[in-house]
C-alpha cells in the first residue's frame, strides 16, 4: 500500500523558477608549481602526527549556588480550639476539656498509652540505661584510624577585590571567634577600590563577618589580648600599629603616631607577659623590633635594631619578619629575619648591644614563621624557604631537625598546643601538611589540599582540634583534625624528650668535628704559606676564593657527566665539598 | 473516668517525673500538670516532632509503625507516647545512681 501525501501550492505563490541549463567543463584558475616558492620552506622529514581513537568525552563543572541560612525560632501558641470554643473563655475550655474526657476512646487509649509509660518510667528510675557499664574491661585497641582533616567551614573575604588573609588570631575565651586580617601583601597590587577592613567571624555563621575592623591602611596582622578577650592590637602596612576594643566599635581606639611607627608594614605583633596587661611587641622588615604599652601610643616605649654587627645601625638591618614570644620565658624573645637568620635576643640586657644574644643561620629565605616548642621552650620550629626545621637552643651552627625540601614554598607553620611531637605547615601550593615526627620523619603524616590558591596563614586554636588557614584570596578554611593527631599518646613525653636529645647530641658532635677541623686546618696553613693547599683559609682574597671553587664545581661537574656518558645504569650522586673545607 | 484519673496521677507520682500532659491530634492540651505556656510548648514542638519520626519508621518499613519516643538531654528526658488522637507526654528526671 501506498501512502501518499500531496502537497499543493500555487505556483504563482512561488518566488522565481529557477531554469538550469547544461554548459560544458571550463578552466577557470590554474595555478602551476613554482619549485623557486620551496625555497622557503623546509622539508619536514619525520612528520610527527597523533592519531587518538577514543571516545570524546567533554567535561562539565556544577556548583549550587551558595546557600545562606539563618536560624530562627517558633513561637507557639495554642491554637487548633474547635470554632464555637473561645481559646479565652475558662469556662468554654474547661466545658470542652471535660467532653474529651468523657468520650470512651480517650479513656482507653490513655489506659493503654499509661501502661507503657509506666513502663518506662519505671525502667528509668531503676537503671541507667545509658550509662556505659563494663567500661574497664574494655580493652582499648586503639584502631588504625587513618589521620585525617576535614573542612568544616570556610569563610569568604565578602569583598569584590580578593585580598590576603594575612594572619588570623583566635579569641582567647573558648575560641568561639576568629580575627582575620587581611592585606594585599604583593608589591604594588593595591587597587583603589580594595576595601581596608578586616573581619571577626563568628566560627558558627560562615555567611556574614560579626564584626568589621576599619583600619586605616590594611591589617597585616592582628593578634587578641589573651588576657582581655576584647582588645585586639593590629599591625598595619604603613608600619603603624593600633588596637580596637569590640565593646567600642569598628574604630580603632588608639593608633601609634606615623612618626614613631615603623617603616615598612608590620609583619608580627605579640601581647607580653605583663602586670598591667597592655604590652606589645612589633616586627617589620625596616629592622626595628618596638614595644608598645597601648595605654600611649604616642611613643613606643623601647627600641631595638636587628643590627648584626651590634652597632645599632639601621643601615645595616636586619628586616624583621616573625617575633617568638614564650610567656614561659619572659626576658627572652627571638626574631626571624628577612635573610633567614633567627635572632635570640634578651630583653632584660642594658646596652643595645647586649640585647642581641645570638643568630642561628641556616635558612635560604625570609622565616616566616617560628615558635618555640610548648612542650620543650628549648626547642623551636623556624619555616621557611621550602623547609621546617627545628632547632636547639644550644646549637647555633645548623638545625638538629629539618624537613625534604619541598616543591612549594612553605608560607607559616606552626605546633600543635597538645603534642609534643606534632606540628603543622603550610605552603604556597595550597596544601597543609601534619608532621609527627615520632611517627615518620621523612614526610608528613598527613597532607591535605585545603585550597587551589595559596595559603598564607596558618593558627590552631588552643585545644589542638581545630586549625584555620588563610588564603591568598581570603578565604579562611577552618579544619578539623582526626582524634588521632591530637590526643597525647602513652610516652610521646618522654619519646619526644628522647629524640630532641639524641638529635641535640649529635649535632654537638658533629659541630665539634667541625670546629677540630677547622683548627687542624688553620695551624697546617699557617705552617706552609707556600704550598697551594686545596683546603684554604682567609688569607686568599674573595676573589680568588670565588675563582678557585668555580673551578673546583665545574671540574666535578665535567667528571660526573663523563662518568654518566659512559653509560653507567647506577644512579650517580653528586658528592660536594664540605662545607668546613671551604 | 476513674480509671483515667488514678492512672494519670499514678504516673505523675513516680520517681522524678516533672510533668505530665494529655493532648489530642489537634494540639490541644486536656490534661497537664504544668503551666500553660510551657505545655503549649511541648504539645507544639512534640507532635511536630512525633510525625516526622512516625512517618522516617513507616517509609523505612511501611508495615511498621512509632509505638515510643524518647528524648534524653542533658537536664531531662522526655517521653511520648503517641497514639492515632491523643498523645502522652510525660518529662522525667531520670536518676543518675549506678545501680549494682
Amino acid at each position: 500500500m501506498e501512502i501518499v501525501y500531496v502537497y499543493t501550492k500555487k505556483r504563482n505563490e512561488f518566488g522565481r523558477q529557477c531554469n538550469f541549463s547544461d554548459r560544458s567543463a571550463e578552466l577557470h584558475v590554474d595555478i602551476l608549481p613554482d619549485p623557486s616558492l620551496a625555497v622557503n620552506f623546509i622539508e619536514r622529514d619525520p612528520c610527527d602526527v597523533p592519531i587518538q581513537c577514543t571516545q570524546e568525552m567533554s567535561e562539565h563543572e556544577v556548583n549550587t549556588e551558595r546557600f545562606e541560612s539563618d536560624t530562627r525560632g517558633i513561637n507557639h501558641v495554642e491554637g487548633g480550639w474547635p470554632k464555637d470554643v473561645n481559646p479565652h473563655e475558662m469556662e468554654q475550655t474547661i466545658r470542652f476539656r471535660k467532653k474529651v474526657e468523657k468520650d470512651e476512646n480517650y479513656i482507653s487509649t490513655v489506659m493503654q498509652l499509661g501502661n507503657n509509660m509506666e513502663h518506662c518510667i519505671k525502667q528509668n528510675n531503676a537503671i541507667d540505661i545509658y550509662r556505659e557499664y563494663f567500661e574497664e574491661e574494655e580493652v582499648v585497641e586503639e584502631s588504625e584510624v587513618q589521620p585525617s582533616a576535614k573542612t568544616i567551614n570556610v569563610f569568604r573575604d565578602p569583598n569584590e577585590v580578593k585580598r590576603t588573609a594575612s594572619s588570623l588570631s583566635w579569641h582567647p575565651d573558648g575560641s568561639r571567634k576568629l580575627a582575620v586580617a587581611y592585606s594585599s601583601l604583593e608589591f604594588q597590587k593595591v587597587s583603589k577600590d580594595m576595601s581596608l577592613n578586616s573581619y571577626i567571624w563568628d566560627i558558627e555563621n560562615p555567611n556574614k563577618p560579626e564584626m568589621t575592623l576599619k583600619p586605616v591602611s590594611p591589617l597585616v596582622c592582628l593578634e587578641y589580648n589573651p588576657k582581655d578577650c576584647h582588645i585586639l592590637v593590629g599591625g598595619s602596612y604603613n608600619g603603624q600599629i593600633a588596637y580596637w576594643d569590640t565593646r567600642k566599635g569598628s574604630q580603632p581606639v588608639e593608633m601609634s603616631t606615623i612618626e614613631h611607627s615603623h617603616r615598612d608594614p608590620v609583619y608580627r605583633v605579640i601581647w607580653l607577659q605583663s602586670k598591667t596587661g597592655t604590652d606589645t611587641f612589633s616586627a617589620s622588615t625596616d629592622g626595628q623590633v618596638l614595644w608598645w604599652d597601648i595605654r600611649k601610643m604616642s611613643e613606643p616605649t623601647e627600641r631595638l635594631i636587628l643590627d648584626p654587627n651590634k652597632k645599632g645601625n639601621l643601615d645595616n638591618a636586619l628586616g624583621a619578619i616573625s617575633l617568638e614570644f614564650e610567656t614561659t620565658m619572659p626576658t627572652k624573645f627571638m626574631v626571624g629575619t628577612e635573610q633567614g637568620l633567627v635572632v635570640s635576643c634578651n630583653r632584660k640586657a642594658k646596652t643595645p648591644a647586649e640585647k642581641i644574644v645570638c643568630m642561628y643561620s641556616g635558612h635560604h629565605g625570609p622565616i616566616y614563621a617560628l615558635q618555640r616548642n610548648p612542650f620543650f621552650p628549648k626547642n623551636f620550629l623556624t619555616v621557611a624557604d621550602w623547609t621546617a626545621r627545628i632547632w636547639s637552643e644550644d646549637i647555633k651552627e645548623s638545625s638538629i631537625m629539618w624537613t625534604k625540601y619541598h616543591t612549594a614554598y612553605l608560607s607559616d607553620g606552626s605546633w600543635s598546643p597538645v603534642r609534643p611531637s606534632v606540628f603543622f605547615t603550610i605552603k604556597m601550593d595550597g596544601t597543609l601538611d601534619v608532621w609527627d615526627f615520632l611517627f615518620k620523619q621523612n614526610d608528613p603524616t598527613l597532607s591535605v589540599k585545603v585550597c587551589d590558591e595559596a595559603l598564607n596563614s596558618l593558627r590552631v586554636q588552643d585545644n589542638g582540634h581545630f586549625l584555620a588557614c588563610g588564603s591568598q584570596l581570603g578565604t579562611v578554611t577552618l579544619l578539623e583534625i582526626s582524634s588521632g593527631l591530637c590526643t597525647l599518646q602513652k610516652n610521646e613525653k618522654a619519646l619526644a624528650t628522647a629524640m630532641f636529645e639524641r638529635e641535640t647530641k649529635r649535632e654537638k658532635i658533629l659541630e665539634a668535628r667541625h670546629r677540630e677541623m677547622r683548627l687542624k686546618e688553620r695551624s697546617r696553613s699557617e705552617q706552609s704559606k707556600e704550598e697551594d693547599t686545596k683546603e684554604g683559609d682567609g688569607e686568599e682574597s674573595p676573589e680568588e676564593l670565588i675563582t678557585r671553587i668555580e673551578k673546583d664545581f665545574y671540574e666535578i661537574v665535567e667528571a660526573e657527566l663523563k662518568k654518566r656518558d659512559k653509560g653507567e645504569e647506577k644512579k650517580a650522586i653528586i658528592e660536594l665539598p664540605l662545607e668546613s673545607d671551604i | 473516668m476513674a480509671e483515667v484519673e488514678e492512672t494519670l496521677k499514678r504516673i505523675q507520682t513516680h520517681k522524678g517525673v516533672i510533668g505530665t500532659i494529655v493532648v489530642n491530634a489537634e494540639g490541644i492540651p486536656i490534661r497537664t500538670t504544668l503551666d500553660n505556656s510551657a505545655t503549649v510548648q511541648y504539645a507544639g514542638l512534640l507532635h511536630q516532632l512525633t510525625m516526622k519520626a512516625r512517618s522516617t519508621v513507616r517509609d523505612i518499613d511501611p508495615q511498621n509503625d512509632l509505638t515510643f519516643l524518647r528524648i534524653r538531654s542533658k537536664k531531662h528526658e522526655i517521653m511520648a507516647a503517641p497514639d492515632k488522637e491523643y498523645m502522652l507526654i510525660v518529662i522525667q528526671n531520670p536518676s543518675e545512681q549506678p545501680q549494682d
